[in-house]
């Protein structure tokens, strides 16, 4: 099973351990692939610690769709094996809607995921009140996504991580790229070089770095964490009203995003910012983000925010990951580009990139996430 | 003669002079354990001035609040992780 490296060049070599990058080399590994993977920060320290772990189906696209319910899928095969450290809570996702405006949006949800076998349940005034007593009354509806989900995103990438290892990857930390090769390989900050077949750029919000021209843009986010308070909120809960701010000029947007954790704490978000590239707190989003969210669920205003912290999505212009060869060359490799996504897709771009990589034929199409259809460049639509 | 206060702790009435903060009420009465960690540790308070929050109770049903900055009032129930 175990490939040892100490002879050999490696087939792969992954650029990033956030969960992207472990996911991926997890696969690699599995496939009977030579992984090395190069950190230069602790594994999923990044993006990865800065995303809530909201595991969840989307339905912005059909390739938005096919990735994140295919890796729902993978995520609830998974689930057996994870550690108790990952937290897995199978609480699904609630959208609620404030008025009969959202509510026809409901309907349009409850319709889009029927059709494509994913499990909802349409609640009215009084179900969503059932449902989450802390929300504020007078919500017209919910849909409820049964199989979504939350999981502790750092510990997911350390156990990817393992799973590599456990089929002879090898992890190196400190290790800072400065250039994917198109020969094939890598070369180091400290100058040296190390080769492989081929490397995969997973850097996420920092992927431009190593592929200057790539329309990746970082988005900030803010998240807030409480003290402890079990059952305050029972599913992942989101706002339906991003249907009107999406056409509100600024281009800093917050939305009401409540999460449930195992230790009972409750995670608040969510904001995002382009052109903001420091990792510092911004009063204003955050008071904005906050008093969003206590315009839905006001008992919020008792608890204390033990934490407030910030990171970067790697955004792309059509909101889809980059999962396959660069168009410039066959040994650089992209899996990058997840924006707000990436805990969910993780597993899915991990699999499919080593059925790309392995010549298998892969579950999902992969032509809507080849790095290709942006090699005469991207342009971004804020 | 002082004046005084009763609160309720863990269901028991306990009689303080006014101005009596909850942690104090809390060490009159000979609650030693405050609260637990997550990992199940008994916990108590250490600074006394907000800071530290080893002091958290549930005060009037609301979880999670800081007994060494609150002052007890007539009536009110505090419950302690026993």
């Amino acid at each position: 099973m175990g490939h040892p490296l100490v002879n050999k060049s490696p087939d792969i070599i992954i650029v990033g351990a956030g969960i992207v990058g472990a996911a991926c080399a997890a696969a690699c590994a599995r496939g009977g692939l030579r992984v090395l993977v190069l950190e230069r920060g602790p594994i999923g320290g990044g993006t990865t610690a800065a995303g809530m772990g909201h595991l969840v189906v989307m339905d912005d696209s059909e390739a938005q769709f096919a990735l994140t319910s295919y890796s729902l899928r993978l995520w609830h095969a998974l689930r057996p094996q994870l550690p108790e450290a990952v937290e897995f809570i199978a609480c699904g996702t609630l959208w609620c809607a404030a008025d009969a405006e959202e509510m026809a949006e409901v309907r349009r949800k409850e319709k889009f995921y029927s059709d494509r076998d994913v499990r909802v349940e349409v609640l009215d005034a009084q179900g969503v009140a059932q449902a989450e007593p802390q929300l504020r009354p007078g919500l017209a509806g919910a849909l409820c996504v049964l199989d979504d989900g939350v999981i502790y995103p750092p510990c997911a990438a350390h156990f990817f991580i393992e799973l590599a290892r456990q089929h002879g990857a090898e992890f190196r930390g400190h290790a800072e790229v400065s250039a994917l090769l198109p020969e094939g390989g890598v070369q180091l900050r400290d100058g040296s070089r190390l080769s492989a077949g081929r490397s995969v750029n997973a850097a996420g919000p920092w992927s431009p770095a190593l592929a200057p021209g790539l329309p990746v843009r970082k988005r900030k986010g803010h998240l807030v964490v409480t003290d402890r308070h079990p059952g305050f909120v029972h599913h992942q809960i989101v706002e339906l009203g991003y249907l009107k701010s999406a056409h509100s000029v600024s281009k800093d947007s917050v939305a009401f995003n409540v999460q449930p954790r195992r230790s009972g704490q409750v995670l608040i978000g969510s904001s995002r910012q382009f052109d903001a590239e420091g990792t510092e707190v911004n009063q204003e989003i955050l008071d904005r983000m906050l008093r969003r969210a206590l315009e839905y669920m006001p008992s919020l205003g008792n608890l204390s925010a033990i934490r407030v912290w910030t990171g970067h999505r790697a955004a792309t212009p059509d909101k889809l990951p980059l999962i396959g060869p660069s168009a410039a060359s066959d040994r650089v490799w992209f899996a990058t580009g997840h924006e707000g996504l990436g805990i969910t897709t993780s597993v899915g771009t991990g699999q499919l990139l080593a059925d790309l990589l392995l010549g298998r034929p892969p579950a999902i199409a992969a032509a809507p996430f080849a790095p290709a259809r942006f090699a005469q460049g991207g342009t971004f639509h804020d | 003669m002082t004046e005084t206060v009763q609160i309720n702790v863990n269901g028991h009435a306990l009689v303080v002079p006014v101005g009596t903060v909850v942690a104090g009420a809390l060490a009159i009465a000979g609650v030693t354990q405050f609260r637990r960690a997550v990992g199940g540790a008994p916990r108590s308070p250490v600074c006394g001035m907000g800071v530290c929050m080893e002091c958290r109770v549930t005060i009037n049903g609301r979880a999670q609040s800081r007994s060494c900055q609150t002052l007890c009032e007539p009536g009110m129930e505090v419950r302690t992780d026993e």
